[in-house]
């Protein structure tokens, strides 16, 4: 993979091809985009990559737009606009079709059978993405006993996710992470 | 975050006729999803499900549980899958298109400005040690979503599915295999393994 051609035209069909693998959602998908950014084609660090995670998180809009900023650092703007599109373009597509198949078929038990088949596999992928993001976002104890704290907040309460990261930013800018 | 959990089954509304009023047109179409976009920090679910169904009346609650579970089994990002489908439901490819810009476009001009400020400003001590710790939180908040979805299958002693679902974990969290192989390999194994599983129930 050395002989990257144009970083711009990989990014195109990493994104394209794992939109249509990212069963579940955006967060499963985050294993392979960091095998893919980190591992495979050294695009960013694990620490940068915790950073647009991080940043994604924060950010208004759809967690998928964690790919716009991988993209940005890959290429610029042009790189955030490309990943956004091979990201949710294809599914999109797909999406449109087999909606309309659905609409016109009668009532098949396929959707309901896959589904319940895919059910297990992404949780399963979400939990592996916790645990790699976990891993590459806590150097130390502290942080550690921060993403522990957090999650058994946010599975206990109601609380807003938003206070919970604001309370996060406020423990690292104290030093305390 | 919670962009990845089912939407809570409500009670039907009692509406004596179908959902839409007036179908939404392009440019509301785009403005609808641009707003919900925006408000939405943290999973943008919550947001189209008030828009959609609780303010601009275009589905009930079951059709859009129903549309959201047809977006959930597709790949690719949910809530982007959905605003295609609906828009495309209502205007055609015209539609899907509007709904999709107005989901995806406006985040994307904050996000690019942010990673734009993050590769200028990124080495900077302090916003090191801020976006250390809102990291640590944001794991914790995708730790408790994965928890919350795995409860079903524990109440229900579904040890097959945990089962499956362990397996992908040890080989995409552990192993780290490259995602296209397993599911290669995990989707058809768990497909036949719930065809069986239902054959036997039934």
């Amino acid at each position: 993979m050395n002989s990257e051609p144009n970083p711009i035209l990989t990014l195109a069909w990493t994104f394209g091809l794992m939109s249509l693998f990212a069963v579940g959602g955006a967060n499963s998908a985050i294993p392979e985009m960091h095998r893919v950014a980190v591992d495979v084609h050294h695009w960013m660090t694990d620490r940068q990559f915790a950073d647009v995670f991080a940043i994604s998180q924060m950010s208004p809009g759809p967690n998928v737009l964690i790919v716009t900023l991988i993209g940005y650092s890959v290429g610029g703007v042009a790189g955030a606009l490309v990943a956004t599109l091979a990201m949710c373009g294809p599914t999109a597509v797909v999406a449109y079709y087999v909606s309309r198949l659905l609409a016109r078929s009668a009532r098949s038990p396929w959707p309901a059978i896959i589904q319940a088949a895919l059910v297990p596999l992404s949780i399963g992928l979400m939990g592996a993405s916790g645990l790699i993001l976990a891993l590459t976002s806590n150097r130390n104890w502290a942080a550690a006993l921060v993403t522990v704290a957090a999650g058994v907040l946010a599975f206990a309460t109601r609380l807003n996710p938003l206070w919970m990261l604001l309370a996060g930013g406020c423990l690292g800018f104290a030093g305390v992470i | 975050m919670p962009s990845d959990s089912p939407p809570a089954p409500l009670p039907a509304p009692e509406l004596p006729t179908s959902s839409a009023p007036v179908p939404p047109g392009l440019v509301e179409l785009f403005v609808a999803f641009a707003r919900m976009s925006l408000a939405g920090f943290g999973g943008v679910l919550v947001w189209a499900r008030r828009s959609i169904v609780d303010q601009h009346r275009w589905m009930t609650a079951d059709e859009f549980n129903e549309t959201f579970a047809l977006c959930h089994f597709l790949p690719g990002p949910n809530i982007v899958n959905l605003s295609v489908v609906f828009g495309s439901r209502f205007r055609g490819i015209p539609g899907g298109i509007a709904a999709f810009a107005g989901l995806v476009g406006p985040p994307v001009v904050i996000v690019t400005i942010l990673a734009a400020l993050y590769s200028r400003y990124g080495e900077i001590d302090a916003l090191r040690r801020i976006l250390a710790g809102v990291s640590s939180v944001a794991v914790g908040l995708l730790l408790a979503v994965v928890l919350r979805m795995m409860m079903p299958l524990i109440k229900r002693r579904d040890l097959v599915g945990l089962l499956i679902l362990a397996a992908v974990f040890v080989a995409i969290g552990l192993l780290r295999l490259p995602l296209p192989t397993v599911l290669l390999v995990a989707i058809p194994l768990s497909i036949a393994i719930t065809l069986v599983a239902r054959r036997v129930a039934a």
